[in-house]
């Protein structure tokens, strides 16, 4: 076999993964910071640093853990247990709702940009939305993608949220936030593939295998934004 | 034992506005949105035309504040609507982006008013006032307005964009207030219809008794086209 | 070249069973401690049992293996202290300590584990991993207080994972790694700063009926923050941050939704 071929079937839906990953896919993600319309209504994000900070512990945290349930519904773990899984692993119940809000949301993009009858079925049993990570993977997987690639997804949008809104809230330089996310990349793909084992573990392992990281301060943003009367974003 | 899955929601999210239906086959709600500049007057044409209307027919609104609420606690201070028929959406600061580029928070709304105060005959989706560019998808809804105003002289018309030249309805708002800003009815009325060929203009005064008059007939006429339809 | 024999860190074990006595009462059949994990059967309120846990001071240093199990069985009621702070302190040879724990709560049984706090001296480095498994109808109240460093002290390195079932299906997993080497953890998504971090697990059958609302308290004094969140399931968890654990431990207290028909 060419080397040729070779990388041609490990990457078979490369590009597949710019379209799932791009800002701009009609899932919902535009109108959610991620925490930072709180962080910096805290006076926790004032620029482009803290926004490292912030990013840096959102990746380390609830993005490994939304990269590896990805992961793992893309590698074929039962999603059922995967949505129950993300349930144990969201103590914010405003954090919970969001899950699943921006799932249905992209539940109704994949319908029809990359049909499959693993997202009919859990669109099916979760008819108020199945939480957001768990329908990534299905649909990375719907698009030809592979575990790794789902988990790409997942983390590279743990990161690219929060720093989008950033841009809006604070009117930062568009260019140092994107700096930003080019600085996290390398510790983006080492999510990446931390998710990836992971998710390999938990076929076999079970659900527990996967990740659990948690930040504190996300979960008291997301029930401070919850209670707003008035925001610019959906959480 | 599930906290989170309290009520059963029979399948959503399958449709939007291309399909005419819900998924249990009945007719689904006509869409219509209400874009425009900020402060032309959207609020105040939804609300006039659900006075006008919601007698005879079941109203819900989605609204797409920049800073949410405002419009949503306008139309429920002014018992316009039921609250359970308002739904705000927030837009993370692009309104434009909510109603154009990804319209699925939107249809998300839709779907939960047609599913929790349903059947809906028809939706009004009021865009966060914005620039002469914003547009509604054909995803999103099946017919858009496009309000302006007086108040920023006559020259909105002629200075074009997709909403002014490409709505199904141009309102021209606030002619009560034309003298005072010297702008020239006629010289709007002359550049809309070269903007906008045959599409229609209606000139509204919403402080006049049944100001919204010549909006709810062309309303009527968009249900009864719906309507006429077989499902 | 050889590698010089590792040191071999203290491995200590301790059981506790709790069963009901016949009489109304919690008997303890089984109450075996060694090294720095001793128990100690204390007075309690009627119907119950109480346990400290005694002599974990100084442990556990780097390289140590210490296991601590407790089982209710349907109907006992336990309660678990212990008599002072546990003090990570780093090893000769640099190695981690693990601290694991495995409680199981049966069927109308009532556990109460409500250690002192955990302090994570500089230099040192520990897992904790508490694993706790539900019968429907099992009550728990679970504290823990994690405390990076001593007073005026570098940050040790701990990890933390807690994993709770309830018939076998997931109800709370939590993980959180701090200290030294982990990305973002001082940073304004995770600790913000603050040195100080406790949890309170509370489980009835009530709650699925009657959940807590959410609720965010400030500390009285100083910088501390704590948040009461219903979980998907029947049980509530309350978290605070705070800069020292003396903090944390009141904003616990007074953020504490009643546990529904405890007795
Ligand atoms: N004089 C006059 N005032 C009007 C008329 N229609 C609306 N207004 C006033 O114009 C102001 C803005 O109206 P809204 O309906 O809130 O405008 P909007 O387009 O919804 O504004 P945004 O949602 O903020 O973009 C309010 O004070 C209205 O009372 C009109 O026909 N004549
Ligand atoms: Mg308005």
């Amino acid at each position: 076999m060419t080397a040729a071929t070779h990388g041609e079937r490990r990457h078979p839906a490369r590009a597949a993964l710019l379209v799932l990953a791009d800002g701009r896919f009609p899932a919902g993600g535009h109108a959610h910071s991620g925490g930072a319309e709180a962080a910096v209504k805290a006076g926790r994000i004032t620029g482009a640093a803290d926004l490292e900070e912030f990013c840096r512990g959102r990746l380390a945290t609830t993005g490994l853990v939304a990269a590896a349930l990805a992961a793992a519904a893309a590698a074929g773990v039962d999603p059922r247990a995967l949505d129950d899984a993300a349930d144990a692993r969201t103590p914010s119940p405003a954090l919970r709702a969001t899950s699943r809000r921006l799932g249905r949301q992209l539940t109704r993009a994949a319908r029809a940009v990359w049909p499959s009858p693993a997202l009919e079925e859990l669109a099916a049993s979760r008819p108020r939305g199945a939480h957001h990570s768990v329908v990534l993977g299905l649909t990375a997987a719907a698009a030809g993608l592979d575990p790794l690639d789902a988990a790409h997804a997942a983390a590279h949008e743990s990161v690219s949220g929060p720093a989008t809104a950033v841009v809006r809230l604070l009117s930062l330089d568009p260019f140092h936030a994107t700096a930003v996310l080019a600085r996290l990349a390398p510790q983006t793909d080492r999510v990446a593939r931390r998710a990836e084992e992971h998710a390999l573990a938990a076929r076999t392992g079970g659900t527990s295998a996967l990740p659990a990281a948690s930040a504190p301060l996300l979960d008291l943003f997301a029930e401070d934004h919850a209670a707003w009367p008035v925001r610019l974003f959906a959480s | 034992m599930h906290l989170d899955h309290a009520e059963g929601f029979p399948q959503r999210h399958t449709y939007s506005a291309p399909l005419r239906t819900r998924p249990d086959g009945r007719r689904r709600a006509l869409r219509i949105g209400l874009g425009g500049p900020v402060g032309s007057g959207k609020t105040a044409t939804v609300a006039a035309l659900c006075r006008a209307l919601r007698g005879e027919l079941s109203i819900a609104v989605v609204t797409n504040d920049i800073y949410t609420r405002e419009d949503a606690e306008f139309l429920l201070r002014n018992a316009v609507l039921p609250a359970e028929r308002i739904t705000a959406v927030e837009t993370g600061a692009c309104p434009h982006t909510a109603i154009r580029d990804d319209i699925s928070a939107n249809l998300e709304a839709v779907e939960d008013l047609e599913e929790a105060v349903g059947p809906l005959d028809l939706v009004l989706v009021e865009s966060g006032g914005d620039n002469l560019t914003a547009t509604f998808s054909k995803g999103l809804v099946d017919a858009q307005v496009f309000v302006i105003d007086v108040a920023g002289g006559d020259k909105v018309p002629r200075k074009g964009g997709p909403g002014v030249s490409t709505a199904d309805l141009l309102v021209v708002n606030k002619t009560d207030l034309a003298p005072m800003v010297g702008a020239d009815l006629g010289v709007m009325a002359r550049d809309a219809a070269a903007q906008r060929g045959t599409l229609p203009v209606a000139f509204t005064s919403l402080t006049a008794p049944d100001g919204i008059a010549p909006v709810t007939a062309w309303v009527r006429e968009q249900l009864a086209a719906w309507t006429a339809v077989p499902v | 070249m050889t590698a010089p024999p590792a040191v071999r860190g203290v491995r200590a074990a301790a059981r506790i069973a709790a069963v009901p006595d016949g009489r109304g009462g919690t008997a303890l059949p089984l109450l075996a401690g060694d090294g720095p994990l001793a128990l100690r059967r204390t007075r309690s309120a009627p119907g119950w049992a109480r346990v400290t846990v005694v002599g974990a001071m100084c442990a556990p240093l780097g390289g140590d293996r210490l296991a601590l199990d407790a089982e209710v069985a349907a109907g006992a009621r336990l309660l678990v202290g212990s008599a002072a702070a546990t003090v990570a302190l780093p090893g000769a040879d640099g190695a981690r300590a693990t601290y694991d724990t495995n409680l199981t709560v049966g069927r109308n049984a009532e556990l109460h584990w409500e250690p002192e706090p955990l302090i994570a001296a500089a230099g040192s480095d520990l897992a904790v991993t508490t694993r706790i498994r539900l019968t429907a109808g099992a009550r728990l109240v679970l504290r823990e207080i994690q405390v990076l460093g001593r007073a005026g002290e570098a940050p040790g390195h701990l990890t933390s994972r807690l994993t709770a079932t309830l018939d076998g299906q997931p109800l709370l997993e939590q993980e959180l790694a701090l200290g030294p080497g982990e990305p973002g953890w001082d940073g304004p998504a995770v600790l913000g700063g603050r040195r100080a971090v406790g949890q309170l697990l509370l489980v009835a059958p009530e709650f699925i009926d009657a959940p807590p609302n959410v609720t965010r308290l400030s500390a009285d004094r100083g910088d501390g923050v704590a948040l009461v969140t219903p979980l998907a399931g029947p049980a509530v968890l309350v978290t605070a941050l705070a800069a020292d654990g003396l903090t944390v431990r009141h904003l616990l207290d007074r953020a504490r939704p009643p546990l529904p028909g405890a007795a």
